[in-house]
């Protein structure tokens, strides 16, 4: 019944790339993020009036938290580095039809391996121009291992990726937390530092600052990964292989692609983005590796990606939006006297109306658009 | 019928538009009480639509619905079953791990408290099947029971809810020619008993078997009211298809050649590891067509999937040009050059998000020009795409179409051009035209018998018993994993071919393999 409707329904077709539809085409699905952004901001203006607060003083130290300085610029573009990576890598697993729930231990997996190559005496010396890619890549290598594992069991034995991911943080998550504060044998651990952390990874693997601030490479790196996913996804055979898997599987083995194959690629590259995502956390900011270091922004990155809809492009203005809200969140606890907390739940509420997007078109009279390739991201539950 | 009675359901200038698209142009239409009313049309012609419209799942934009004479608004599926109407959907809306009679009270249960009544629905069921001929068994699961059983069950569900007005979509699409006729009693009793039919189709013959009227819709218009006693298939094609259409496949006599696909005793398994092909051994030569007739499940969807590499049999060799290709590849067996029209094609054959242009490179995308290395070439596949829409003569408003947009034609059409358009020696092609119009049958066909005149060796299979008389030089019969005959397309006949389909081996063997059979019950009795 349902595909003979679509079948008797025409729909509008995809203009000719270069036109103005096109453009329009390129900017529309845009509207249900933003309007879910804009009606979790109001019900967040709803919560910070009962709780006693002015939603104006709020949101305006959160603005200016957020962007009102160069110096608050350059912060939130820093807090905003891992998102957009780590989204890229869950938005990657989204198109080829895996739902990367491991971002975070990647992430771990990455950071472990980079910080390792950062500090360990076997790497001194190098000059940065090799350091820093050698760090950088170790980091890949570590959440590419981390990837590839559900991958591999999905491939093989048809194992859930879901569930297999989320057992992997766990590892990853208990592993660094045993690597770094083990002092029998001595691992990673900094024996000279009053918490537990790994030891400062030398200057040379440091990512270079930029313009004298807070700014560093990662974000660099984060625009060039941008780019990179784009053209691997949209212009590479590798790519056309990977979203046909997770667009119809069956129609990619009738196509006499790999479907095994394609999946374990697409677990190990996820799983690569956000080990650099992690690499590039340790190398740019405080320069080494602590447990609970990344604090849920493997999670949060499943966030980022569904709310740039897995276009690579989307994770650039998702991944700053996130950042924003941290960064932004301290100000406004100063000035409007409110918990930082209630950032989460703003987050929370985009989130919501993203995946509701329902009640948003419904809000916003915004016409359903034809389901494309990104929808694809709730299928596989439970098969 | 009597002139006082109000006609069952009438719709007055109904017109429905789509971006784009007018899927239905001031249509108005009337079912009599007690008639089986055909309604024919192409894919996209807007039958779906109309019904749609009919049953609460799309607001018309103009024009009126009346229910026995009185005006209704029909706003949701729940106001047409409580006016009486109920649909048969093409594929079933069941739950398979349900009984028949959960799946009958389902959402119209009869509680006894916080209990279901399952003796009260059971009698009330086993009442109407009997009223109307409609064998089901109540406490069967959905998941164990035939196809044409379950449309039995739908049926039942209907009635169960009490609907007068019972819309099939395309009901025989999924049946054997037996089932189609057992189905055509159904509707005779039921409208012997009172209930109105709208039986939406494609199928000519059927039509004009069963219908009291027929109603053709062209490009979202009614072009003309018919009867079986006022017209013909080749009439009622032409109002399809707005133009004249050629039933027949004209083809000269084949010239075999080299022999190009060499099976041997070739054993499958299904998806539950029961054995679907039983021991298959055939040649296919250049230049020839192999017709495989036989109804649906008997081990061709499995012979096909095993011979294009999407299935690994589990013995026998299967030989391509001379190359042994057993348990290889898909793109090992593409390459060397075999074509396949996958029997489902939304679930195989296309990926309904991609565009058309790269729908037609689905299989080819990895070579040149299409691609220099790892990085594609949009230009190329953009040119390929037009090129392939004009030869082919794809309806897509433009090659950036999505495919699911493109009626179901449309979309085989996409396929066939992808297949037939590279340098191919064996075409494989499963249920080609299944479900769609009559006018894109049409061009499959001659495109079929063109590869043919190349020199190209076609495996056809299909369920249409036309379409394999119609296309093939040689006609093999499938049943139960078997090739149980084999024989020259001029020497079979309809009959016989049914005959064998069923089972019945010929004549003077059926006299033995009774005796065998009542021999060897004898044996097992005793």
């Amino acid at each position: 019944m349902a595909d003979r409707v679509v079948a008797e329904t025409p729909q509008p077709a995809k203009p000719p790339p270069g036109s103005l539809l096109a453009a329009w085409d390129r900017v529309a699905p845009a509207t249900v993020p933003f309007f879910a952004v804009f009606t979790a901001l109001l019900i967040g203006a709803g919560i910070i009036r009962f709780a006693g607060a002015s939603p104006l003083v709020a949101y305006r130290a959160l603005w200016e938290g957020s962007f009102g300085t160069p110096a608050a610029l350059a912060n939130t573009l820093v807090k905003s580095t891992p998102y957009i990576i780590a989204g890229l890598a869950v938005a990657l697993g989204f198109k080829a039809g895996l739902f990367n729930i491991g971002a975070e231990g990647q992430l771990y997996a990455g950071g472990v391996l980079a910080v390792l190559v950062g500090f360990h005496p076997a790497f001194a010396g190098l000059p940065p121009l090799l350091h820093v890619p050698l760090a950088v890549l170790a980091g890949a290598l570590g959440g590419m291992i981390w990837g590839a594992i559900p991958g591999i069991l999905k491939a093989r034995t048809g194992a859930h990726e879901v569930i297999n991911t989320i057992m992997m943080n766990f590892i990853a998550i208990r592993l660094t937390d045993w690597l770094i504060k083990s002092k029998d044998p001595l691992i990673l651990l900094d024996p000279s530092a009053s918490t537990p952390r790994t030891p400062y990874i030398a200057p040379s693997a440091a990512l270079p600052r930029l313009l004298d601030t807070p700014l560093h490479a990662g974000l660099v790196l984060a625009l060039v990964l941008v780019l990179g996913v784009r053209w691997l996804l949209y212009r590479t055979t590798v790519g056309f292989e990977l979203r046909t898997v997770g667009a119809n599987p069956n129609a990619a083995r009738y196509a006499g692609m790999n479907v095994s194959r394609t999946i374990v690629l697409a677990m190990a590259l996820s799983g690569a983005l956000a080990g650099m995502a992690g690499a590039g956390e340790v190398l740019g900011g405080q320069g080494y590796l602590s447990p609970d270091f990344f604090a849920g922004i493997g999670f949060d990155s499943i966030a980022v990606a569904l709310l740039a809809r897995s276009s690579p492009v989307g994770m650039i203005p998702a991944g700053i939006l996130w950042g924003a809200l941290l960064n932004g969140a301290g100000l406004m606890q100063i000035r409007a006297d409110l918990s930082i907390d209630l950032i989460k739940i703003v987050q929370a509420l985009i989130i919501m109306f993203v995946a509701a997007d329902q009640i948003v078109r419904w809000l916003y009279r915004i016409r359903v658009a034809p389901p494309t390739e990104e929808a694809v991201f709730s299928r596989g539950w439970g098969r | 019928m009597s002139a006082h009675v109000p006609p069952a359901l009438e719709v007055r200038g109904i017109t429905k538009r789509f971006p784009g698209v007018l899927a239905n142009d001031h249509v108005s239409f009337t079912l009599r009480q007690g008639e089986i009313h055909a309604l024919l049309g192409e894919n996209g012609a807007g039958k779906t639509t109309l019904m749609n419209i009919i049953y609460g799942l799309y607001r018309p934009d103009e024009g009126d619905i009346y229910v026995r004479g009185r005006r209704v608004e029909i706003h949701s599926p729940n106001d047409a079953i409580r006016l009486g109407i109920g649909m048969v959907h093409q594929h079933f809306m069941l739950v398979p791990t349900l009984t028949v009679t959960e799946n009958i009270v389902l959402g119209h249960e009869v509680t006894r408290g916080p209990l279901l009544d399952r003796r009260h629905a059971r009698e009330r069921i086993q009442e109407l099947s009997r009223q109307y001929g409609l064998l089901v068994d109540p406490d069967a699961y959905v998941q164990d029971i035939s196809v044409g059983h379950q449309q039995r069950v739908e049926i039942v569900k209907a009635l169960y809810r009490q609907a007068d007005i019972l819309i099939l979509d395309e009901p025989t699409s999924v049946l054997t020619p037996q089932e189609a006729e057992d189905l055509f009693a159904v509707m005779r009793s039921l409208t012997a008993q009172g209930k109105s039919i709208i039986f939406i189709t494609h199928k000519l013959k059927e039509v004009l078997a069963v219908a009291d009227r027929i109603s053709v819709l062209r490009a979202g218009r009614l072009v003309g009211t018919t009867t079986p006693a006022e017209t013909d298939e080749a009439t009622l094609a032409a109002m399809m298809v707005g133009r004249e259409v050629v039933l027949r496949v004209e083809k000269a006599p084949a010239q075999p050649g080299e022999e190009v696909l060499r099976v041997e005793g070739l054993r499958v398994l299904d998806d539950r590891g029961l054995p679907a092909v039983n021991g298959v051994s055939l040649t296919v030569r250049a230049g020839e067509v192999l017709g495989i007739a036989g109804v649906q499940g008997n081990g061709q969807t499995e012979l096909v999937e095993a011979l294009t590499g999407l299935r690994r049999p589990e013995s026998g060799r299967i030989l391509i040009n001379g190359r042994d290709v057993t348990g290889r590849p898909p793109r090992l067996i593409t390459e060397a050059g075999t074509a396949h029209v996958p029997e489902d094609r939304q679930r195989d054959g296309m990926v309904a998000a991609y565009t058309v242009a790269d729908n037609l490179v689905l299989n080819t995308y990895y070579k040149p020009p299409f691609a220099r290395g790892l990085v594609r070439d949009e230009a190329q596949v953009a040119q390929f795409g037009r090129r392939l829409v004009r030869e082919f003569d794809i309806r897509t408003p433009s090659i950036y179409a999505q495919a699911r947009t493109l009626s179901g034609g449309n979309q085989q059409k996409m396929i066939v051009a992808r297949e037939f358009s590279r340098p191919i020696s064996l075409l494989i092609a499963s249920q080609p035209t299944r479900g769609i119009d009559v006018g894109a049958i049409e061009f499959i066909h001659q495109h079929i018998v063109r590869l043919r005149d190349q020199g190209v060796a076609v495996l056809l299979v299909s369920a249409e018993l036309d379409e394999v008389m119609a296309l093939s030089d040689r006609i093999a019969v499938m049943y139960r994993g078997e090739l149980i005959a084999e024989m020259p397309a001029e020497e079979a006949t309809r009959e016989q071919l049914g005959l064998l389909m069923a089972g019945v081996q010929r004549e003077e063997e059926l006299v033995h393999k009774m005796g065998v059979t009542s021999a060897h019950a004898e044996g097992e009795n005793g």
